[in-house]
């Protein structure tokens, strides 16, 4: 009888440990990716080489500035520029510092936006990548010097400056200094106009407040990636103050398009030889 | 200015004062009607509250001035134009869409110069408030705003503009319309102006909103005024997800004249009446019109190119960082 119990017993047992547990059931992390939108499972390594868009909806996965140098530039031909300037607290936020440490680590930039140097076929230019994965991309002191000082580059240079805007907004945490950043940039940006130069800036998703509300809209061609959300004020804000609902394509890139905002909506599989196109017809005698 | 007669509206840190200003009157009456001569301690109450009045005048925190900058009859930009300037002729539209009235602008003359003067304009009243929408403009404010300056710049007179808005207007019309790109093209054609710019925080300078009448080459902020990135209800809402901590928040965000002075983000700070510019509108005017006249003073050497590098430099500066 306690045999037989036995035999039970270890049965049970043996079932358990047979039993496929979550663990297993689930994918190894990061071999594959669900897109958030429709919900398809692709191979990760087979979205990178689709530039980050699912293959089934054609929704755009936000990237990172390293992904977008990849994506967009001539291989090996990125070099980055002012990676050493640092983040201060100047108004003493409790944790700020940390937070800036911590995203730093999390995505191996000092700030949240990528500048340097690269290629576009075989043209240089000079670029800025702003990373929403960083503080939501929102601008504070160092975003605002980094971009500036890109500017600044390109206008010595002699070169077409393009910026890829993904921000909040302006940086809560550096007050009225963040701000001010939106003049600084745009102080800049009218020399490097007056140089005569080009500016592209490419607006993904979101670009919002204060960054929407600066160099983000000041392009010679503006062009946005599509379903991009685009706009100067939140949603929930505008829905509390006009009392009413807001329709669904409300801040798209799309709906941006339509009212006359944009001068195109551009799919990530031909921005690289849209923007190489539109640089070569910016170029004296290479057409 | 009948305004300035009226009963001043009251703000919370000014209790004590009324307290106080209330029981010296109490104090007269009684010696009026009653046979007492109280008149020794009239005056010692009148000279406590003079010495009440520093204190409290004198030590204004943060939230106090928030108070003042946002008072009901705080003069606004219709009201300083025909204390400061002479001939104003408004002009409106921006030739694009429609007339903004969230934004005046025109010409007149100072001190016998032409000038064009651009300003917020909030209301004193409901029916006001509604014409210009709280004083948050739309785009085509901004661009009539744009145009009143190129023209400026033809005609080579200086620009003056008095900042007085808690923001761009959160609208839909206004984001269909192009509310971003209406203040980013300010931003960055102020940066090319071939004459002198001036700008001035006369209440609230609220964000961008505020921002795209402020790439001058001289920033002024009244005492009293703000200047920040986001409200103090909005930061407190976003950081500690309680609107009730704006007070704290106008603190921690630094807002004040003496705090962007101190950040050197502006040139000078525009003393105020006691108490607040709605105590005395004309003397406020004359302390603005003084100002203006040293701004114009330090800049009137300066050419069209001089006067595009000096606003690049004064930009171009602001920032903390390390490297």
């Amino acid at each position: 009888m306690a045999m037989i119990r036995e035999i039970f017993k270890r049965n049970k047992d043996k079932q358990g440990t047979t039993m496929p547990n979550k663990d297993s059931k689930d994918i190894p992390e990061g071999l594959m990716t669900k897109c958030p939108s429709c919900k398809q499972i692709t191979l990760t390594k087979e979205l990178k080489s689709l530039h980050k868009v699912c293959p089934k909806c054609d929704h755009h996965f936000k990237m990172t500035a390293y992904e977008r140098v990849e994506s967009l530039l001539d291989e090996g031909s990125f070099e980055s520029i002012d990676d050493h300037i640092k983040s201060e607290n100047p108004l003493g936020f409790p944790a700020y510092t940390d937070k800036i440490r911590s995203d730093s680590e999390k995505t191996g930039l000092n700030e949240a936006v990528l500048t340097g140097t690269g290629k576009l076929n075989g043209q240089e230019i000079v670029v800025a990548i702003m990373d929403s994965h960083f503080r939501m991309g929102s601008m504070g002191s160092v975003v605002g010097e980094k971009i500036t000082r890109a500017v600044e580059a390109a206008t010595v240079k002699n070169l077409p400056f393009v910026i890829f805007t993904a921000s909040g907004g302006a940086r809560m945490q550096e007050g009225v200094l963040s701000l001010m950043q939106m003049a600084k940039t745009s102080v800049a940006l009218k020399r490097h106009s007056s140089a005569g130069l080009l500016f592209v800036s490419v607006l993904t998703h979101p670009t919002t407040g204060g960054v929407s509300a600066s160099f983000a809209s000041v392009g010679d061609i503006n062009i946005a990636e599509p379903k991009a959300l685009i706009g100067f004020a939140g949603r929930r804000v505008i829905e509390q103050t006009v009392r009413e609902k807001l329709p669904e394509d409300f801040q798209t890139a799309e709906f941006l398009l339509e009212h006359g905002q944009l001068d195109a909506v551009v799919h990530r599989a031909d921005m690289k030889e849209k923007l190489s196109t539109i640089v070569r017809l910016h170029t004296k005698g290479a057409v | 200015m009948a305004k300035k007669n009226a009963a001043p509206k009251t703000m919370g840190f000014e209790e004590p004062l009324i307290q106080l200003r209330k029981k010296i009157e109490e104090l007269k009456e009684y010696t009026a009607t009653a046979d007492v001569d109280l008149s020794s301690e009239i005056d010692s109450l009148e000279e406590r509250l003079a010495g009440l009045e520093n204190d409290i005048y004198e030590n204004m925190k943060p939230w106090d001035r928030v108070q003042v900058a946002r008072h009901p009859d705080r003069p606004t930009t219709l009201d300083y134009i025909p204390l400061i300037f002479k001939d104003f002729i408004e002009l409106h539209g921006d030739r694009l869409y429609g007339d903004d009235e969230a934004i005046v602008g025109g010409i007149g003359s100072f001190d016998g110069q032409p000038v064009t003067i651009i300003g917020h304009q909030r209301g004193k009243d409901t029916k006001e408030n509604i014409r210009r929408n709280f004083g948050m403009p739309h785009p085509e404010g901004y661009r009539k705003a744009l145009r009143l300056m190129k023209q400026a710049e033809k005609f080579n007179r200086p620009i003056v503009c008095l900042i007085d808005t808690k923001g761009a207007y959160p609208g839909k019309a206004a984001e269909e319309r192009g509310q971003s790109e209406a203040i980013a093209k300010n931003l960055v054609e102020m940066a090319g102006l071939e004459v002198p710019v001036l700008s001035i925080v006369i209440g609230e300078g609220g964000s961008g909103g505020a921002l795209a009448l402020g790439v001058g080459n001289h920033i002024l902020m009244l005492e009293n005024s703000t200047f920040s990135v986001i409200s103090p209800e909005g930061a407190a809402s976003i950081l500690w997800k309680d609107s009730a901590l704006a007070q704290t928040a106008a603190e921690a965000m630094k807002i004040t004249a003496p705090d962007l002075f101190g950040m050197k983000i502006i040139e000078a700070i525009i003393p105020e009446v006691r108490g607040g510019a709605h105590h005395h509108y004309e003397k406020q005017a004359e302390m603005i019109a003084q100002a203006i006249r040293n701004s114009f003073e330090e800049l009137k050497g300066l050419s069209g190119e001089e006067l595009i590098d000096q606003r690049y430099k004064k930009f171009r500066s602001i920032g903390i960082f390390s490297e």
